[in-house]
């Protein structure tokens, strides 16, 4: 049998429903229609009065959700877009975010942001918004790579007291498919060495795991060198005892991510890295990310844009040249 | 009110004395909107989402006076332990949902309250009330929650305190409809409109409201007219509001009324009235004393952790 990425959605949030009267999802076209992605399909029939079409109102659905989850719910609210979540920013920064600190009350809510760039969405069906979400104190930041992720970072989400942001990548959505939803156990917040290495370090998570994992086959390859891929998988909190470690055995590293370049994950690992594992770099640490510039829509600017096994390689080569 | 009244002009004395920080935000000459909505809620079943000039709903509702004080005084014992202040505070768990500044905010977390009782099957003869000013209105978040609490037909009282002005922006420069009211029949929400100033007809506009919304009939918004007898903030002497306004029908004060309408009934005399008075200004003397001989938090002791949950602990269940 093999699954695909939005399978592994799907099949999550059906254990979720099937196992905890607490679930119910809400969402724009999410109930008969099944969703702009499918990741909903037949869930609506299966669960009648459990799966929600919303109107077009981001910032109501994450405040339903809030309220629902005072209330004992475990709601899990589908953006349309990861890009359209910037309407129900205040809901999700400062009514969820705050709520556990200001009033020790947590509220247990999961939002689902289909993610990142595919060619021809353009700037407004592109955006990875995980590092606007990480900067705000209070929420969960999660960004599976991985079908089985997929699968068991969602039941695990929904499982946690406080608000996640489950950024699921659509690129991923068909495109990555697996025997199975097999998983290795891993916790919530723990990272993946994807791909051991002894050379130089990519930290990296959701798609660009994968275009990481590609580099590092090319670099192997061409000189033999042996690039250790480290997944992040959850981005707030980070594991820097992963990260650390990795670059402890490799002295070098490149911190790789789709979104915006200016601040963000990338700084983030670099700036914790320099500051708390200065003594374990050979080199300089790297960042590399997509352009700063909105997502363009042209597959050929897109694809421009982002990082890609080429580019990554390029880096890579100037990292382990230093 | 009573209370409300007494409460916030002490409140008020503090802030002026300087034993306040941050502000302090009246909803003096709105306490009978608030109060009569407050009232017709019932702690343990109902919903109350109180907004920035409701201490007269918060009590009405059942909220204790202690945690008012703790809360504007900064007390490591209050419901918020000094992380947060003045009216960002609440019991979230018991229906009183903790406001956030951002105006409109309330609106949907009331209606997602509501959709979850109903999930559970446990909606019935429940309401869920909010409050919001003239201004509030205008947000994309009011919006939003009004029509998606129309689109559910979920038990949802709003009531708009239109009190002239939003900070010192007059009606005519925050909406050009001729009526609140409109926005109501825009959304399939039935409407009622009343003098907020008359506290007889803000109680029976609001039994009205609550009795409707109650009954199945979807959400409700009352529009009540009125002025602020205050400034936004204790910080604001509300220059803005012109005297011809202060001096016309919306700058009656509605406790004068009140206690009119008590007398006038037979409900209460004037000495019933003032031992009420007395009551209630030793309630607010003994909730104020206790705040102010607690502990203030210590930053050495805080637990500067923003999320309930170790991630590290979560595997799949
Ligand atoms: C979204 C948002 N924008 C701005 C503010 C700042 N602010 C606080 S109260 C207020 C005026 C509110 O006016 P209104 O809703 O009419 O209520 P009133 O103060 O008259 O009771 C403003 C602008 C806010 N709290 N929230």
């Amino acid at each position: 049998m093999s699954v695909a990425y939005v399978d592994a959605i799907r099949e999550a949030q059906d254990h979720l429903l099937r196992e905890d009267p607490r679930v119910f999802l809400y969402g724009q076209d999410i109930s008969h229609f099944g969703g702009a992605f499918k990741a909903t399909k037949g869930l609506a029939e299966a669960y009648p009065g459990r799966v929600l079409d919303s109107p077009i109102s981001e910032d109501s659905m994450i405040g339903m959700a809030v309220g629902a989850a005072l209330e004992g719910m475990r709601p899990i609210v589908e953006m349309q877009f990861a890009d359209f979540s910037s309407i129900a920013f205040n809901q999700i920064v400062n009514q969820a975010g705050t709520h556990f600190y200001r009033t020790g009350v947590p509220v247990p809510l999961t939002v689902r942001l289909p993610s990142g760039g595919t060619p021809g969405s353009g700037p407004f069906h592109s955006q990875s918004m995980e590092a606007i979400y990480s900067h705000y104190p209070g929420l969960v930041v999660v960004t599976p790579a991985t079908v089985a992720d997929a699968y068991h970072m969602l039941i695990q989400a929904v499982s946690v007291d406080d608000p996640v942001i489950y950024c699921e990548h659509k690129f991923l959505y068909r495109w990555l498919k697996s025997s199975g939803i097999e998983g290795d156990g891993l916790p919530l917040g723990a990272a993946r060495i994807t791909r051991p290495g002894k050379h130089a370090t990519i930290v990296t998570y959701s798609a660009m795991v994968h275009e990481a994992v590609r580099a590092a086959d090319r670099m192997q390859e061409e000189g033999g060198w042996e690039i250790e891929v480290v997944d992040l998988r959850t981005v707030k909190p980070l594991d820097m005892d992963t990260v650390l470690a990795s670059v402890a055995r490799t002295g070098r590293l490149l911190a790789l991510g789709e979104a915006f370049p200016w601040g963000g994950v990338t700084a983030e690992v670099v700036s914790r890295v320099s500051s708390e594992g200065f003594h374990l770099l050979d080199a300089p640490p790297k960042r590399f990310n997509s352009r700063d510039t909105p997502v363009p829509y042209h597959p050929k600017l897109w694809a421009a844009h982002r990082p890609t096994p080429e580019t990554i390689c390029l880096a890579m080569r100037e990292l382990l040249s230093y | 009110m009573l209370e409300a009244r007494q409460l916030e002009t002490k409140l008020a004395s503090l802030y002026k004395a300087g034993k306040i920080v941050g502000g302090v935000y009246l909803g003096k000459g709105q306490e009978a909107v608030s109060a009569s909505l407050g009232g017709c809620l019932e702690w343990g079943r109902d919903i109350f989402a109180p907004l920035i000039r409701d201490q007269g709903g918060r009590s009405a509702f059942g909220e204790p006076i202690i945690d008012c004080t703790r809360t504007y005084l900064g007390s490591a014992e209050g419901p918020m332990r000094g992380r947060d202040g003045n009216i960002h505070r609440g019991r979230p768990t018991s229906g009183l949902p903790a406001m956030i500044s951002h105006l409109g905010a309330s609106v949907s977390v009331v209606s997602g309250m509501l959709l979850a009782r109903r999930i559970k099957g446990e909606l019935d003869g429940v309401v869920g009330a909010t409050s919001i000013g003239d201004g509030g209105t205008s947000t994309g978040a009011f919006h939003e929650g009004l029509n998606a609490a129309a689109v559910e037909k979920l038990p949802l009282v709003v009531a708009v305190a239109n009190n002239q002005f939003a900070y010192s922006t007059p009606n005519e420069r925050q909406f050009a409809c001729d009526d609140l009211l409109d926005r109501a029949r825009g959304y399939g929400v039935e409407g009622h409109d009343v003098d907020g100033t008359d506290f007889l007809a803000c109680l029976r506009t609001m039994a009205e409201a609550v009795d409707r919304a109650r009954q199945g009939r979807g959400p409700q918004m009352v529009v009540a007219r009125l002025l602020r007898l205050s400034g936004h903030g204790e910080h604001d002497d509300a220059s803005y509001v012109p005297e011809t306004v202060r001096s016309g029908p919306y700058g009656r004060d509605c406790m004068d009324i009140a206690a009119a309408q008590m007398v006038e009934s037979g409900y209460a005399d004037e000495t019933e009235i003032e031992s009420w008075r007395e009551a209630v200004t030793d309630e607010v003397q003994r909730a104020l004393a206790t705040a102010q001989r607690e502990p203030d938090p210590n930053p050495w002791d805080e637990r500067w952790e923003a999320r309930s949950t170790n991630l590290l602990t979560v595997t799949d269940p």
